[in-house]
């Protein structure tokens, strides 16, 4: 089913009683749902962009790539450097604004401008209902009311159909520089990004390729990147010498290190100081860190269980793709899984959105 | 504005239900004689008053719990309290309500720079959270202009912003985790120092929910590093239009000043009156503040002066001290004080695009006339949150009701022009009754379905937020 408006949308959702599998583009859907194809294409299009006002808004099904166009036309972007999972999962299709905010997909820049769901500022959807909801807006503060928006954002189709999204965007910077520390291990490249994050020099990317190097990006005006890449070479002497490198931050945002390698591929939000420790448990074949530690991904031999493996870290572990028969999410807390539950139960009564994706 | 009747079975077991409280509570946690309930009768919405039945003052997220079941099997409504400074209502009590205030939990948990966050409980107040990291080079970004007062929980319950968070983004985007007791008592973490959750986005919809879905005692903030320093400019325009598009222009140019303050001339009249900033005599002005190393300063200013000057400014200012940073300052952030000293004023927060800045400004131009209010508009520009400041009379019979109906029509054009009713101070009792405006039956049936989940029996903070007629059912069941 390939509903092309809202209404035709909630039709759909009022009169369907068996699971639904909600599909934008395909291209970073994870973990195994069964039902019929219920794809989000069909509501695509921008319906307002103010480049003054630093706003988009636009139809689930728009096709990132055409957002990204025509932002850039105008010196703008989306803030959250939306990661292209297809090398890493080994898919095809054009990713949409939909499927991005559904699986709260954020890049490397993260740790500097938020993000997806700090960027959403509105959202349209049909719950498992099929009623239609509008919440947040097109402005960038708004209290009003509950903020459905988050809720949303990461809630991978299981709550509502998205239709419609709103985003601020911010500037696409005049210049950017990757520098690289080499030879560090693990342990002293998450110090060294945590120098890095916590100086006033405003860095937009820090990532750890174990082998290759350990990654910072700062961005702005020249003059102001020149003055902060020497303020930073200083402020991080001790961990040897920053040296300028080619833009890394694709490979570092998709995961390419992975890409065409069997095994089990796992994504987990750490307490970035304990990531290296975590991963030295972990005995994993191969990991990128991004988010100065705070993501860690790893790949595994197949069917390993690594929350059994790890036990209690300070964060928690998704498995991205398996063939194992292992949950996706990691199970929450009782009280935690409640409410969540709860929350499901009330907005897709039927329990036919996605089901059992998320528990 | 209708506050719900009473609960008569509440009130008749007053006396049990506070034997209760006092089984689990320090003596000094329980306030329930009528002369000291009077402190807790309004917040810094202070049209309205009624004492509550009782106040509470725990100490621990234990001593919460054990409050909140007592009044879940007793089924008495509590309304949770952080300093008082909602300007909305938030905390403006019933008078079958238990007030549960967090002030006495005011503890730092943890600090970790590596990490870069704080652990705190969240009765304590914004800027001393800033205080307990600013020798290590850290800040907390949000920064309401109540911030001397107002606590982290408050903050929380109110998403609330501040001047600066055009750059550095509102109390969600700087939130971690939190602890949280639920109605029923039970005790749950939401996030922790790490991105995301493993699940739903639960501390999304928390934040924001007004102390209608649980009473947050702990939260993990994001810390950031201070700036090298920071520079304002002031600049005079000759009509609100041209200001206005200065502000685009500024935005459009690349440019992310960590603050866009807009005054019109009926503000700048008080505040130069009453604070002598040296202001220019002008229909608008704009105070940007960029942030950075001296030298990067410097060239942020430049092309902010070189998209000023197609604007052709009638003033403009560029601080070269700490001490003319001062000035610029001093009017903007006395411009309440100066109001208050005119006469009462009731302060709106609606949002509009920036695109409608002009528009609005001349609307409202409109209704200060029709009503014969006057009213002076000081505001975040970047981010399109106004804050208009509505002068009456307290003393003059009718006065209040003709400024809160011309606030109303100012929220409901902040809505016809593509915004909302409130930016950062929340909707409480202030702008409950205009949510229709902004939401339909459906948009709001989806957000009480949360509070339905959190609390069934609809007893946190119940009449606020949503129309009365709205939560009619849910509220009697």
């Amino acid at each position: 089913m390939r509903p092309t408006s809202e209404a035709e949308l909630a039709d759909i959702l009022r009169g369907a009683d068996a699971p639904l599998v909600i599909r934008g583009g395909g291209t970073r859907g994870f973990g195994r749902v069964t039902g019929e194809v219920l794809e989000t294409g069909g509501l695509a299009g921008v319906r307002l962009y103010e480049p003054g006002a630093l706003t988009l808004v636009a139809g689930a099904g728009t096709s990132v790539a055409e957002v990204e166009a025509l932002l850039a036309a105008e010196g703008q972007r989306l803030p959250f450097e939306v990661p292209d999972l297809r090398g890493l999962l080994g898919r095809g299709g054009e990713s949409t604004l939909g499927g991005v905010v559904a699986a709260n997909a954020s890049g490397p820049r993260r740790v500097q401008a938020g993000a997806c769901r700090d960027s959403l500022i509105g959202v349209r959807f049909a719950d498992g209902a099929g009623m239609v909801v509008k919440n947040g807006g097109r402005v960038m503060k708004n209290v009003t009311g509950l903020d459905l928006s988050k809720l949303m954002a990461g809630s991978h189709g299981t709550l509502g159909v998205l239709t419609e999204l709103s985003f601020k965007l911010l500037p696409i910077p005049e210049m950017a520089v990757t520098l690289r520390l080499s030879g560090l291990t693990d342990a002293q490249a998450v110090a060294a990004m945590a120098a890095a994050l916590g100086s006033p020099f405003e860095v937009t990317g820090a990532a750890h390729w174990p082998g290759q190097g350990t990654y910072l990006r700062l961005e702005g005006f020249e003059p102001s990147v020149r003055y902060r890449v020497g303020q930073l070479s200083r402020h991080l002497a001790r961990f040897g010498v920053l040296e300028e490198v080619a833009d890394v931050w694709p490979a570092v945002r998709d995961v390419v290190p992975f890409h065409g390698r069997a095994g089990d591929i796992w994504r987990l939000s750490l307490r970035p100081s304990t990531a290296a420790d975590v991963v030295a448990r972990a005995g994993a074949e191969a990991v990128l860190y991004d988010w100065g530690g705070g993501l860690v991904w790893l790949l595994t031999a197949p069917g390993v269980d690594l929350r059994a493996r790890l036990g209690a870290v300070d964060g928690h572990a998704t498995l991205m793709r398996t063939d194992a028969d292992l949950p996706t999410f990691a199970p929450e807390a009782p009280g935690v899984a409640a409410l969540t539950a709860g929350l499901r139960a009330k907005f897709d009564p039927k329990g036919i959105l996605n089901s059992g994706l998320m528990g | 504005m209708d506050m719900p009747v009473p609960d008569a079975s509440v009130l008749a077991r007053r006396d049990r239900i506070l034997a209760q409280l006092a089984a689990v509570l320090p003596g000094d946690a329980l306030i329930s004689d009528p002369t000291e309930t009077r402190a807790y009768e309004c917040d810094a919405l202070t049209a309205y008053r009624c004492p509550p039945m009782a106040a509470v003052l725990p100490r621990t997220t234990e001593e919460v719990a054990a409050v909140l079941r007592i009044c879940h099997q007793e089924r008495v409504p509590v309304v949770p309290r952080g300093s008082g400074t909602s300007l909305a209502g938030g905390a403006l009590p019933t008078a079958d309500c238990v007030i549960l205030g967090i002030a006495r939990m005011n503890g730092v948990l943890e600090t970790d720079y590596a990490d870069r966050f704080i652990h705190v409980q969240t009765g304590r107040t914004n800027l001393s959270v800033t205080g307990a990291v600013e020798h290590e080079g850290f800040f907390y970004a949000p920064d309401p202009s109540s911030q001397l007062a107002c606590a982290i929980a408050g903050n929380i319950g109110m998403n609330s912003g501040g001047a600066h968070c055009l750059k550095y983004g509102v109390t969600t985007n700087n939130l971690l985790g939190v602890r949280i007791v639920t109605m029923a008592g039970d005790v749950l973490t939401i996030g922790g120092p790490w991105s995301d959750a493993p699940g739903l986005d639960l501390l999304g919809v928390i934040c924001g929910s007004e102390g209608q879905l649980g009473v947050v005692t702990e939260a993990w903030l994001r810390i950031l590093p201070k700036p090298e320093g920071a520079r304002p400019v002031l600049m005079g325009f000759a009509s609100n239009e041209v200001a206005g598009a200065c502000v685009s222009d500024i935005i459009k140019g690349g440019l992310l000043p960590v603050a866009i303050e807009f005054m019109d001339r009926p503000c700048i009249e008080a505040t130069e009156a009453f604070a002598k900033a040296g202001y220019p005599d002008c229909e608008a002005l704009l105070i940007v503040e960029v942030e950075g190393s001296p030298a990067e300063i410097d060239d942020q200013l430049n092309r902010i002066k070189a998209i000023a000057e197609r604007h052709a400014p009638v003033a403009y200012r560029e601080s070269r001290s700490e001490d003319e940073s001062k000035r610029i300052w001093l009017g903007r952030k006395s411009a309440f004080g100066a109001m208050g000293q005119m006469g009462d004023y009731i302060c709106l927060d609606g949002t509009i695009p920036v695109s409608e800045l002009s528009f609005v400004l001349r609307r409202i131009g409109e209704l200060s006339d029709h009503y014969g209010l006057r009213v002076a508009n000081v505001f975040h520009a970047g981010d399109g949150n106004m804050h208009p400041l509505i002068l009456f009379n307290a003393n003059r019979v009718g006065d209040l009701e003709k400024a809160e109906a011309m606030g109303a029509d100012i929220l409901r054009l902040c809505v016809e022009v593509g915004g909302c009713l409130t930016g950062e101070h929340g909707v409480g009792v202030e702008k409950r009754d205009l949510m229709h405006a902004q939401f339909t039956r459906d948009d709001m049936e989806a957000q009480l379905r949360v509070k339905d989940v959190f609390d069934p029996a609809w007893l946190l903070n119940p009449a606020k937020v949503f129309p009365l007629d709205v939560t009619a059912g849910r509220r009697a069941g």
